[in-house]
């Protein structure tokens, strides 16, 4: 199939899927552009003609990068993300841009400035968040693959809830220069597929060191492998603290049946602790807020974006713009990290926060350094959930993501993969492994993967 | 009662670098409103800071040359704060783990003679944009070719204790900073400005007082006038049983008064925290050290050795240390072979007078030594050789012809001198009269007239013999 013809597929695709919500631009026209600017590339690249849809917090000059916002409605980026440039040099074409929790700030995709995404599975329930739109079109079919980012879990939760491989590389493995930031020490431009090489593939071209970001490690980028035969001298630990009496029935059964295959595959599975596994939500609630606090900041209506008119001075027009231009789950945490910060109160909060980020760090490095080789644990607590369900109860929302902000606090790789499915809901499986040592945890996931079957009901 | 003045100085420096500090604009001042701009430093929404060497660089320098400690870690911080003019709403700097800290700092003070003043910390942090009040009527205009600007924010300890003191260490401050190649330090240009913090309290108390601060100091002169306004406006009040409140001032050069900022101004709690953006400032020992041996030598050490080196006299060596570029020229004068007394002369003279308007010496440092060396050796005099010093200056050449082209070299043929001296002699017959009863301190004024009447071409030296014979002749 031509790369045109690729192009001209995609968009009948994106058109059938429009019910979703899950885009927030694309155009026949774009498609086109980007077939021409493929086939006019020196070089196959190794994502030749892949169609790949962006979570709109990562820029683009083609189309707006509004993330979900009012406040950025219509904004058009003047560079693109370097992600976006790999991506292109690669030869991937550019599908789509897609919907979000606005600013990545959510866990269902429902806080959204442009409505909510649908589960392809259940339009009644939330394909997860913040980077729902992405994972609802992989899902659905639609792209083999999407850029979504991560703060708190936001790749590897909906990944969960829609049945796909959701994968966040170590910090600093992926440039975040053109991802607009929420959380700057948290922040990672991670990957959906439909299948682990398909995420890994995609992972592997926008990889590597950026002079433009100097968070990024300076390593080589990832490289594709064919994953092992068994998982024979693999040891997997498995935290208790993730595995908690009153977790769901059905994800814990998935996990079992999970646990029992990677036993068969030879893997020497063990009981690990991390004993601070309980404060990685309430410290990601302080730090994901103040940091984003201040990234927010610039969103003020003097330079860019949509600006509320107002006759007072110039605090009356921030008081104006930020008030009409930002949500509700935006504006609570703002104030939250405002609040976190400020004096008299940011030893209490930020700085205990920070140590307690420390901790839980460390409870990885102990766990990893006496010989486990990635840990596995559910993605989510539960399976998709239903519309409505969460969003006049912040704190539940927050904790749709206790299984996955640790790995975000502690710069960790990490990544989800269907192991079933509960009431024809997927469920996902965790793997965390230690910093930058994703290689080894794909192949693990890719053998998984092969020897589970994702589409079984599980039974309690 | 008496009292005493305190006084602390918070000093921004721009960075002499080409470029921005997190970004590649140029950093340049004076160009087209909003054209040095990029994603970075407008703040556009997914761009990232990347800090520029060269300005670490050069506050690490600006550190060393303070005698403050650089620190091989040290931490980027956002202080966070609402204004049109600071794109990011936050500005990038330096906190609780800043560049350097406890420097020392050698002054001059008028009236206690020489003073360390402590530089409490040195770090860096990026500028913000100017907002133009008076540009669009009605409405304020944002200028962002500023905003990312690398600064030193350099702060001193409460040392100071007269405004002339503060102006004294200011301007030892400038020429330090230029000499060490960190800063143009051009208040014009903004690329120096001053915060004040100022308290005064009863002679001899230990307790500082209640200080203020007065923001935004755009000159030297200024400086002193303001807070001479505020010690005064301090010590009515303290005199008056009232009580000083901590507040931010701003002056007026045109009323000479200070004025309390708006109360909104200056309620900030900036939220500092970690940038994430940026990763810790490491910097080796090896790259500090280098750093420290790439200072070149500081006005304090060059003024001591042109004492000791030149025999100069320690206010002409402070007059020659005053710019780097006097002192390089004045060694590059000595090299060629001058006097260093008489090259000092010259310099502090002639040199000084086109320095000052053009900022270079006219004449290359071999012609100013071989025009010294005509005068020692007799063959110009001092007179003529500023006129010749002035047509080196417009018209170069080798010092010799020049006075030469002007007629300039003394005569010392004795026919023409016995000429000039008849002369002399004939129209001076009461002086003669009296020098030859035995005024003989007469002879300086009629080898007066001879020099005068040969239009000064005369050697003085081959004149005096001539003279003599003659006058004794008969």
């Amino acid at each position: 199939m031509s790369v045109r013809d690729a192009a001209t597929a995609v968009g009948g695709r994106l058109a059938a899927a429009g019910g979703l919500n899950a885009v927030l631009a694309w155009s026949d026209a774009a498609l086109a552009a980007e077939a021409a600017r493929v086939d006019a590339l020196p070089a196959r690249g190794a994502l030749h003609g892949v169609p790949v849809a962006l979570k709109d917090n990562i820029v683009t000059v083609e189309q707006p990068s509004t993330c979900g916002s009012r406040i950025l409605a219509g904004y058009v980026s003047p560079f693109d993300a370097t992600v976006v440039q790999r991506l292109r040099g690669a030869g991937a074409l550019i599908a789509c841009k897609t919907n979000l929790d606005e600013f990545a700030m959510g866990s269902s995709t429902e806080h959204s400035a442009y409505g909510r995404v649908l589960h392809p599975l259940d339009p009644e329930r939330v394909p997860g968040g913040s980077s729902g739109g992405s994972a609802a079109l992989v899902a659905a079919g639609v792209v083999p693959a999407a850029l979504g980012s991560e703060t708190g879990g936001s790749v590897r939760q909906p990944a969960s809830f829609c049945g796909i491989v959701g994968i966040k590389p170590s910090y600093g493995r992926v440039s975040r220069y053109g991802l607009v930031a929420f959380g700057s020490s948290l922040d990672c431009v991670s990957v959906f597929g439909r299948t682990v090489s398909d995420a890994e593939q995609v992972l592997a071209v926008i990889s590597g060191v950026d002079p433009l970001d100097p968070t990024t490690a300076n390593r080589p980028p990832l490289e594709p492998q064919s994953p092992p035969a068994s998982l024979t001298g693999t040891t997997v630990g498995i935290p208790r603290e993730y595995f908690p009496a009153d977790l769901h029935a059905g994800v814990r059964a998935a996990c079992d049946n999970a646990i029992a295959t990677m036993k068969e595959l030879g893997a020497n599975v063990v009981d690990v602790s991390l004993p601070h596994a309980g404060y990685a939500v309430p410290t990601y609630y302080i730090i994901a807020p103040a940091e984003a606090a201040a990234n927010l900041a610039r969103f003020d209506g003097a330079r860019y974006g949509a600006r509320q008119h107002s006759d007072g001075d110039v605090r009356a027009l921030y008081r104006a713009t930020r008030g009409k231009g930002f949500g509700a789950e935006v504006r609570r945490r703002i104030l939250v990290g405002t609040y976190v910060l400020s004096a008299g109160y940011h030893d209490a909060y930020y700085n205990r926060a920070q140590a307690a980020r420390a901790r839980i760090a460390e409870d990885f490095t102990r766990a990893f350094a006496s010989g486990v080789n990635f840990l596995f644990t559910p993605t989510t607590p539960t399976p998709a959930f239903k519309a409505g369900e969460k969003t006049d109860d912040p704190v539940a929302m927050y904790l749709a993501d206790i299984f996955v902000c640790s790995a975000n606090l502690a710069g960790l790789p990490a990544m989800s993969i269907p192991i079933g499915r509960f009431e024809g809901l997927p469920v996902g499986g965790q793997l965390m492994a230690p910093p930058f040592a994703e290689a080894g945890m794909i192949a693990a996931a890719g053998v998984l993967e092969r020897h589970l079957d994702a589409a079984r009901e599980v039974s309690p | 009662m008496s009292w005493e003045t305190v006084i602390g100085l918070e000093v921004h420096v721009q960075l002499g670098t080409r470029s921005k500090m997190f970004c590649g604009c140029s950093a340049s001042f004076g160009d087209a409103p909003n054209t040095n701009v990029c994603p970075v430093c407008l703040g556009l929404p997914g761009a990232l800071p990347v800090p520029n060497e060269q300005a670490i660089r050069l506050a690490t320098r600006a550190a060393l040359a303070l005698g403050c400690t650089v620190h091989e870690r040290s931490i980027f911080a956002r202080k966070n704060y609402f204004y049109p003019d600071l794109p990011k709403g936050y500005q990038i700097s330096q906190f609780d783990q800043p560049l350097s800290t406890g420097g020392r700092f050698a002054v001059e003070s008028a009236e206690r003679g020489p003073i360390e003043v402590t530089i409490e910390r040195l770090h860096i942090e990026e500028d913000a944009g100017k907002s133009l009040h008076d540009r669009i009527p009605g409405k304020t205009a944002v200028d962002l070719n500023r905003a990312g600007v690398p600064l030193a924010e350099i702060v001193s300890g409460p040392d100071l204790r007269s405004p002339a003191e503060a102006r004294v260490y200011l301007t030892t401050l400038r020429q330090l900073l230029v000499y060490a190649g960190v800063s143009e330090c051009s208040m014009e240009k903004g690329s120096l400005r001053v915060d004040a913090n100022v308290s005064v309290r009863p002679t001899g108390q230990r307790a500082l007082g209640t200080k203020t601060e007065i923001k935004n100091l755009n000159s030297f002169a200024n400086v002193e006038r303001a807070l001479e306004a505020e010690r005064a406006r301090q010590q009515a009040l303290l005199e008056g049983g009232g009580t000083v409140a901590q507040v931010s001032l701003t002056f007026s050069a045109v009323t000479g008064q200070v004025k309390p900022m708006r109360s909104k101004e200056e309620s900030h709690d900036y939220r500092y925290f970690p940038d994430p953006d940026l990763p810790p400032l490491v910097l080796s020992r090896d790259w500090i050290e280098d750093a420290r041996a790439g200072l070149p030598e500081l006005p304090a050490a060059k003024r001591a050795r042109l004492v000791v080196q030149f025999g100069l006299t320690a206010y002409d060596a402070g007059v020659l240390t005053s710019d780097r570029g006097i002192a390089d020229y004045f060694e590059a004068v000595t090299a060629a072979g001058a006097d260093p007394k008489s090259a000092a002369n010259w310099i502090m003279g002639e040199g000084m007078v086109g320095f000052n308007e053009t900022g270079r010496f006219a004449v290359v440092p071999p012609g100013l030594a071989g025009l010294i060396a005509l005068v020692a050796d007799g063959i110009v005099s001092h007179q003529a050789a500023k006129k010749v010093y002035a047509e080196m200056a417009v018209s170069g050449g080798a010092p010799r012809d020049v006075a030469a082209r002007l007629g300039l070299v003394q005569v010392r043929d004795e026919a023409a001198l016995a000429g000039w001296v008849d002369e002399v002699i004939a129209a001076h017959p009461r002086e003669v009269e009296r020098f030859r009863a035995g005024e003989i301190k007469l002879l300086g004024f009629l080898t007066g007239q001879v020099m005068k009447r040969s239009q000064g071409k005369a050697d003085p030296k081959g004149v005096q013999p001539v003279l003599q014979r003659r006058l004794e002749a008969k």
